[in-house]
C-alpha cells in the first residue's frame, strides 16, 4: 500500500498544537511507517510554492491548527483544502477560534491602536499601523491583510473533520491519525474524541445537589477534593463541554474551561453554559441573584473562551 | 424611511399569552413590530434561543411570562429571571445596548401592560436603530 | 417521520374580524409559495363545520401531513382544529395555528402593517409545523380511593362525601384522635349552635364508616406516585394501648397517677399521661405520652396496666408502617393559632388574666376546664372584658392578612360574656368589623343591640400600671379611639386576645410532601384562586380549609365538598389523561451533571445511579421546558416545544 501524505499547518496559533502533535510519543514512529509528511512549516522547510505546485488532492489529509486571522491563513487554508482529500480542524483555534477569536471583543482598529499605538513600551511617534501594502526605496512590501473578526475554519472552508482540544489530549490526536492510517474514519462532520458525552461522563468528582449561592475565581478557594468544582462555586464548564479528555482538569482541582468544544449537536456552547449556570443560582430575590452574578467579571471570556468566533453573535459589536 | 424594528416577543402560555389575546379582543391598538412567539413558560425561553432571534434577524427580544408568585410551574419564570440577569450582563460586554432585550412580567388580565410594554419597546429599539450583526466577513 | 412533508394553510377570515383588516387573499398567496406548501387558501369561517371539512377532505384528497390554520387565539379553537385533523386520521400534534387575530388584525391599525404582520405569522407558523412530530396523548386508570391527611372538619367533611358515595378513604389524623380545632369550639356563629351537638354525630359517623379507614396518632412519610397513582407510606405511631383490645373504658385513665397540661384545653386544665384529648374523642382510645408516663421515663409505675381487664395496654407496641394505595389525595392539614406572646406589649404569659381566643373558648365549653364559667385565674367572675382584634392579622410585623374569622368570634364571645354575666360590661376594640358572611352582619346589628362597646382602633398596650383609683388591680387597654381621636386607657378585668390564624409550622415540610407550594403568607397554593380553588398543581393533589387560607366553617366544609366532587369525578371517569408534550431526556448525551434534578417544579427526574444518567419520569411532567432550557448538553427534548421547532418559528416570523 502506499504510504499516505499528510500535511500540517499552523494559522493563528500559539505553537501548542504542534507540541500536542509531537507528543504522541512513539506514535510518531507508527504515523511516519504510513505516512509521509509532505508540508510541515514548523518542522520541514517547504515552501509555499512547492504546495501550490501540488496537483488538487494529492495530499490524503491536512491537520490544520489555528483560527483565521489575516488574509495569508485565508489564503493557505483555501490552498490546503484544494490539495486535500481530507480537511482535518486540529485544536480548538481551528475548531471553534479559540484564545486568539477572544479578539472579536474589538476590531482591527481598536487592536491596532493597541499594539501598536498605546501600550506603554511602544515607541511609535507617528502613530504608524501596518499596512498591506508599503513603499520604499527597495520597492513594494506587503503584508497580509488582518481581518476585523476571527473565522474558525468551518467558517472559511469545508471541513471534513473536527479533533478537539487545547491542546488535543494525546489520545485524542492518536484516536483520529489512527483511524486515518487503518481507512476507518467515521462520517464527515465528525468531531472526532473518545466522548460525545460532557465533560462530566469522564469525571469522578461527586456530583450531588447544584444550587449555587456564590461564585469564586480559582484563586479565592481551595476546593474541597473529590466534589463536583461547580457544586462548589468553581465555574466548570464540564456540564457543557465535549468529553473525551479525560478529565484531568476537575481531577487536578482546575475548574474546567472548556476546550473539548460544545457536547456533540450543542450550537453554541457559552449559551448553554450559561442557562444552565444561571438556571441553579440559588436565589429568587432579584438583588441577590445579581449580587451573585457581580461575581463573575468576564462573563465572555469565561463562556466563550474557546469559542467566541463560532458563537451565534460571533463577538462582540462594535461601533 | 425611518427604521422599523422587528422584536421577537416570547410570551408565556398561561399568563402574557392570554394577556395579549385580551389587548386583542379589547380592540387595544399596539405596534405591529413585536411577533409573538408562544413557549408554555417563559422558563422555556433559554438565552441560546434569544441569541438565535439576534442572528436570524430580531432589532430586540422581549420575554414576558408570569407574574414571581403567579408562574403556572411555580418557579419557571424565576429561572428565566436568572438566566436573563446573567445575559444581560453578558451582552453588554458584547455592546450590545440593554434595551434590546427586556423581561416583563404580564398577567393574563393586563392586555393594557401587554401593549404599553411593547409600545415602549418598540419606541426604544427605534431609536437605537438596527442590531449591527457581525458577519464574519474580512471587514465584517 | 413519514414521507414527504405536505403542508395545507388555511386562512380564516373569521368574516370581517381579520378579512376587515388583513388582506387574506395575499397572505393564502405568500404561504403558498413556502416551502412543502401544497395547499394554501382563505375561507369565510375556519371554525365552522364547511370550514373543518375543507381541512379533512384536502387531507385526505391531497395527502396532506401537516396542517397550518391561520385565524384566533389557540386558546379558542386550537382543540376544535385539532379535534379535525385527528378526525381525519392525522396526529393532532401535527397542526399549528397562527393567531392573526387576537394578536394581529384587532391590534393593528394599518391594513398594511397587519398583513405583513400576518404574513409573518403565519411564515413561522409554517417553518414551525415542518418539524413537529406525532405525540401520543395517554390515559392513566385511577385507583378509586383517596387519602385525606388531617381529621379536622374539612377532613371529616372530605372523607365522608367520598365514602358515601361508595369509594374507599384514608382518613390520616396526626393527634390521637379526630376533630380538630372544631372539637374545641364551644357554639359556632352566627346561629350560636352548640358546636358539639352538630359536630360529635359527624366523628362518630366517620368512626363506624365502613368505607373510612381511619388513622390516628398517625403520619403521612412519603408520597411517590402520580395522579390516579399515589401511594402513601403512613407511620402509625405507638399509643401503647392495643385499639383493638380497648372498650373505652377509662378506667386505666381514671387510675393513672401522673398529670400533664391539656393541650385540648389550651392549658387551662391538666389531663392524665394516658388519656384522650376530651370525652367525645373518636376512636375513643387513650394513649400513653410517654414524656410524662412515668413508667416511660423511670421504669416503674403500670398502674393503667393493673387495671385494664381486658390487657389492652401495651409497652412494647412499635410504630407500624402502613402503606396504602390511592387514586388522589385532599390535604386538610388545618392551621396554628398565633402565640400572642411574641406581642410583648399585650402581657399574654405576663398576666394571668390575658387569655387567647381558643383559651376563652375552652372556659365557655360546659366541658371545659371551668365547666362552662367564664372566670379570672383567681377563680372570681370578670365584670369588664376587653376583646382586642386582629392579634398577628392585619399587622405587617406579623400577618398582613386578614383572618377573616376574628370579628365574627369576636362578636360570638361577647354575646356569650353577656349570657353568661349578669351586666358585663365588653369593649371589641377592633380595626373594621368584617361581617361578610350569610348572616353576620345581622349578627353584628344584633350584639351592637346587646350594649358590646365597639371602640374602633388598635391596641397598642395592655398595663397593670394604674394611672387612676379606678385602673388599681385592673388590666388597663390603652388605645387610640380612631373615632374620636383620643388616646383612651380602659380598665378591665379579663382580656381576651383575637388571635390570628396562622399557617401550620410544619407547613413547608408538608408542602416538600405533597409537592404543593405556599403562597407568600404560608398557606398552601391553589391552581388558580378563582377558577380552581381547591386543586393545586401537582395534579391528583387538592388542599381544603384552612391549610389553604383562613376561613370559617362553612367555607371549609363547601371546599371539602368541592375537593371531594372532583375526586369523585375522576374515579367516576376511570382514567386522567397525561401530558403528551413532555420533556425527554437522551441517555446517549445525558452526561449525568445533575443540572436539571433539582430544576423540576414537580419532582419528575430522577437520577439513574447505576447508569449516571437523569430520567424523566413523563407522568409527572408537565411540560414547562425549564429543564430543556438548563441542560448544558442540550440531552434534553421538550416534545413540541423542541428547539428546532422553536428555531424555525423564529427564523420564519423574521423573514
Amino acid at each position: 500500500m502506499a504510504k499516505l501524505k499528510v500535511a500540517l499547518y499552523w494559522a493563528a496559533s500559539c505553537g501548542g498544537c504542534e507540541i500536542a502533535q509531537l507528543a504522541i510519543g512513539d506514535k510518531l514512529l507508527k504515523l511516519a511507517e504510513a505516512a509521509d509528511i509532505v508540508f510541515w512549516p514548523v518542522a520541514i522547510d517547504a515552501k509555499y510554492k512547492d504546495v501550490e505546485a501540488m496537483p488538487d488532492k494529492s495530499i490524503d489529509a491536512c491537520l490544520f491548527n489555528g483560527a483565521i486571522r489575516n488574509s495569508e491563513q485565508e489564503h493557505m487554508a483555501k490552498m490546503l483544502r484544494e490539495k486535500s482529500k481530507i480537511m482535518i480542524a486540529y485544536g480548538s483555534c481551528a475548531y471553534e477560534g479559540c484564545i486568539p477569536g477572544l479578539a472579536n471583543l474589538f476590531n482591527r482598529q481598536m487592536i491596532f491602536e493597541r499594539v501598536y499605538i498605546e501600550t506603554q513600551s511602544t515607541d511609535n511617534k507617528n502613530n504608524i499601523l501596518p499596512q498591506t501594502s508599503c513603499q520604499v526605496p527597495e520597492g513594494e512590501l506587503t503584508l497580509p491583510e488582518f481581518y476585523d473578526t476571527v473565522k474558525t475554519l468551518r467558517q472559511t472552508v469545508d471541513v471534513d473533520y473536527v479533533i478537539p482540544g487545547c491542546p488535543p489530549e494525546e489520545k485524542t490526536t492518536w484516536l483520529a491519525l489512527e483511524a486515518l492510517i487503518e481507512g476507518k474514519l467515521p462520517p464527515k462532520g465528525t468531531v472526532i474524541s473518545h466522548n460525545a458525552k460532557a465533560v462530566c461522563d469522564d469525571c469522578p468528582l461527586k456530583r450531588d445537589v447544584k444550587k449555587i449561592k456564590k461564585i469564586y475565581r480559582n484563586f479565592n478557594i481551595i476546593p474541597e477534593p473529590e466534589i463536583c468544582l461547580l457544586e462548589q462555586g468553581l465555574l466548570c464548564q464540564g456540564i457543557a463541554t465535549r468529553g473525551g479528555c479525560g478529565a484531568p482538569c476537575p481531577q487536578a482541582n482546575m475548574p474546567c474551561t472548556g476546550c473539548y468544544g460544545p457536547v456533540e449537536g450543542v450550537i453554541d456552547q457559552g449559551a448553554h453554559f450559561l442557562s444552565a449556570l444561571a438556571s441553579v443560582i440559588d436565589s429568587n430575590d432579584p438583588e441577590e441573584i445579581q449580587r451573585i452574578i457581580d461575581d463573575i467579571p468576564d462573563p465572555v471570556g469565561s463562556f466563550y473562551r474557546y469559542s467566541l468566533p463560532d458563537s451565534l453573535l460571533r463577538g462582540a459589536i462594535i461601533r | 424611511m425611518s427604521f422599523e424594528p422587528k422584536i421577537i416577543a416570547f410570551l408565556c402560555n398561561w399568563c402574557s399569552y392570554r394577556g395579549a389575546d385580551l389587548a386583542g379582543t379589547s380592540r387595544m391598538k399596539c405596534a405591529p413590530n413585536v411577533r409573538p412567539i408562544r413557549v408554555m413558560c417563559s422558563g422555556r425561553v433559554e438565552p441560546l434561543l434569544i441569541l438565535k432571534a439576534f442572528e436570524a434577524g430580531a432589532d430586540g427580544v422581549l420575554i414576558l411570562g408570569c407574574h414571581p408568585g403567579d408562574c403556572h410551574y411555580l418557579e419557571g419564570n424565576y429561572k428565566t429571571l436568572r438566566r436573563v440577569d446573567l445575559l444581560k450582563k453578558m451582552l453588554s460586554q458584547l455592546g450590545i445596548e440593554d434595551e434590546r432585550l427586556r423581561l416583563e412580567w404580564v398577567s393574563a388580565s393586563e392586555g393594557e401592560r401587554f401593549v404599553s410594554i411593547t409600545d415602549k419597546m418598540t419606541e426604544q429599539v427605534r431609536k437605537l436603530g438596527p442590531f449591527p450583526r457581525r458577519n464574519g466577513g474580512n471587514n465584517g | 417521520m413519514e414521507g414527504e412533508v405536505k403542508i395545507g394553510v388555511y386562512i380564516c377570515n373569521c368574516g370581517t374580524n381579520i378579512a376587515g383588516t388583513v388582506d387574506v387573499k395575499e397572505v393564502a398567496k405568500l404561504a403558498g409559495g413556502l416551502p412543502s406548501v401544497v395547499i394554501a387558501k382563505d375561507y369565510m369561517y375556519m371554525c365552522s363545520d364547511p370550514g373543518q371539512n375543507m381541512i379533512k377532505e384536502d387531507i385526505k384528497q391531497l395527502g396532506l401531513n401537516r396542517i397550518v390554520v391561520a385565524s384566533c387565539s389557540p386558546m379558542l379553537h386550537e382543540h376544535t382544529f385539532r379535534q379535525a385533523v385527528q378526525d381525519a386520521g392525522l396526529n393532532p400534534y401535527l397542526f399549528e395555528m397562527a393567531n392573526i387575530r387576537e394578536h394581529c388584525s384587532w391590534i393593528t391599525e394599518d391594513p398594511k402593517l397587519a398583513t405583513e404582520k400576518a404574513k409573518a405569522l403565519v411564515s413561522a407558523a409554517v417553518r414551525r409545523v415542518y418539524y413537529q412530530e406525532p405525540l401520543e396523548v395517554r390515559e392513566v386508570p385511577v385507583t378509586p380511593s383517596i387519602l385525606v391527611v388531617g381529621g379536622g372538619i374539612a377532613g371529616i367533611q372530605a372523607a365522608l362525601e367520598v365514602a358515601n358515595a361508595g369509594h374507599k378513604a384514608y382518613l390520616v389524623e396526626r393527634e390521637s384522635s379526630i376533630g380538630g380545632h372544631m372539637a374545641q369550639f364551644d357554639k359556632t356563629f352566627p346561629t350560636l349552635d352548640c358546636a358539639s351537638c352538630i359536630f360529635t354525630p359527624l366523628l362518630s359517623t366517620v368512626g363506624q364508616h365502613p368505607n373510612i379507614e381511619l388513622m390516628t396518632y398517625s403520619e403521612v412519610e412519603e408520597i411517590s406516585g402520580y395522579i390516579g397513582n399515589f401511594q402513601a407510606k403512613i407511620r402509625k405511631k405507638a399509643r401503647y394501648v392495643d385499639e383493638d383490645k380497648c372498650n373505652g373504658c377509662l378506667v386505666c385513665v381514671e387510675k393513672c397517677p401522673w398529670k400533664a397540661v391539656s393541650e385540648f384545653d389550651e392549658g387551662l386544665s391538666q389531663r392524665k399521661a394516658i388519656y384522650t384529648p376530651f370525652a367525645q374523642a373518636v376512636p375513643n382510645v387513650p394513649v400513653i405520652d410517654t414524656e410524662h408516663c412515668v413508667y416511660f421515663l423511670k421504669g416503674t409505675c403500670r398502674a393503667c396496666e393493673r387495671f385494664c381487664d381486658l390487657k389492652a395496654i401495651d409497652f412494647e407496641q412499635p410504630d407500624k408502617e402502613v402503606e396504602v394505595a390511592v387514586g388522589a389525595i385532599i390535604v386538610a392539614t388545618g392551621y396554628d393559632a398565633f402565640d400572642p406572646s411574641a406581642i410583648t406589649n399585650y402581657g399574654y404569659g405576663r398576666y394571668d388574666n390575658v387569655f387567647t381566643a381558643l383559651q376563652f373558648e375552652r372556659m365557655c365549653n360546659a366541658s371545659g376546664p371551668t365547666g362552662g364559667k367564664i372566670v379570672l385565674k383567681d377563680g372570681s367572675e370578670p365584670k369588664n372584658i376587653a376583646i382586642i382584634h386582629c392579634v398577628g392579622s392585619r399587622d405587617k410585623n406579623y400577618h398582613e392578612y386578614c383572618s377573616r374569622v376574628c370579628c365574627m368570634y369576636s362578636l360570638k364571645y361577647s354575646h356569650l360574656i353577656k349570657e353568661k354575666i349578669e351586666n358585663a360590661e365588653v369593649y371589641q376594640f377592633y380595626i373594621d368589623m368584617r361581617c361578610f358572611g350569610k348572616g353576620y352582619e345581622e349578627f353584628y346589628e344584633r350584639l351592637s343591640n346587646e350594649e358590646v362597646k365597639f371602640i374602633r382602633g388598635k391596641a397598642s398596650e395592655v398595663t397593670d400600671r394604674a394611672r387612676t383609683e379606678e385602673e388599681q388591680g385592673k388590666l388597663v387597654v390603652v388605645a387610640e379611639d380612631s373615632l374620636m381621636s383620643a388616646l383612651i386607657r380602659v380598665p378591665v378585668d379579663m382580656v381576651i386576645l383575637s388571635t390570628a390564624l396562622e399557617a401550620r409550622s410544619d407547613a413547608a415540610a408538608v408542602a416538600r410532601l405533597f409537592n404543593i407550594s405556599r403562597s407568600a403568607d404560608g398557606f398552601f397554593l391553589e391552581r388558580h384562586p378563582k377558577l380552581d380553588p381547591v386543586a393545586t398543581t401537582t395534579d391528583g393533589i387538592f388542599i381544603v380549609g384552612c391549610a389553604q387560607g383562613p376561613k370559617d366553617i362553612p367555607d371549609t366544609v363547601a371546599q371539602a365538598s368541592a375537593a371531594a366532587a372532583r375526586v369523585l369525578a375522576m374515579i367516576s371517569q376511570g382514567k386522567v389523561e397525561i401530558e403528551a408534550a413532555t420533556a425527554v431526556i437522551d441517555e446517549e448525551l445525558c452526561s449525568g451533571c445533575k443540572i436539571c434534578n433539582l430544576l423540576c417544579p414537580y419532582s419528575a427526574i430522577t437520577f439513574d445511579e447505576e447508569k449516571k444518567v437523569s430520567r424523566v419520569n413523563e407522568v409527572l411532567c408537565k411540560a414547562c421546558g425549564v429543564c430543556v432550557a438548563a441542560c448544558p448538553s442540550a440531552a434534553i427534548t421538550g416534545k413540541h416545544f423542541t428547539t428546532e421547532q422553536i428555531m424555525a418559528e423564529i427564523e420564519g416570523v423574521l423573514a
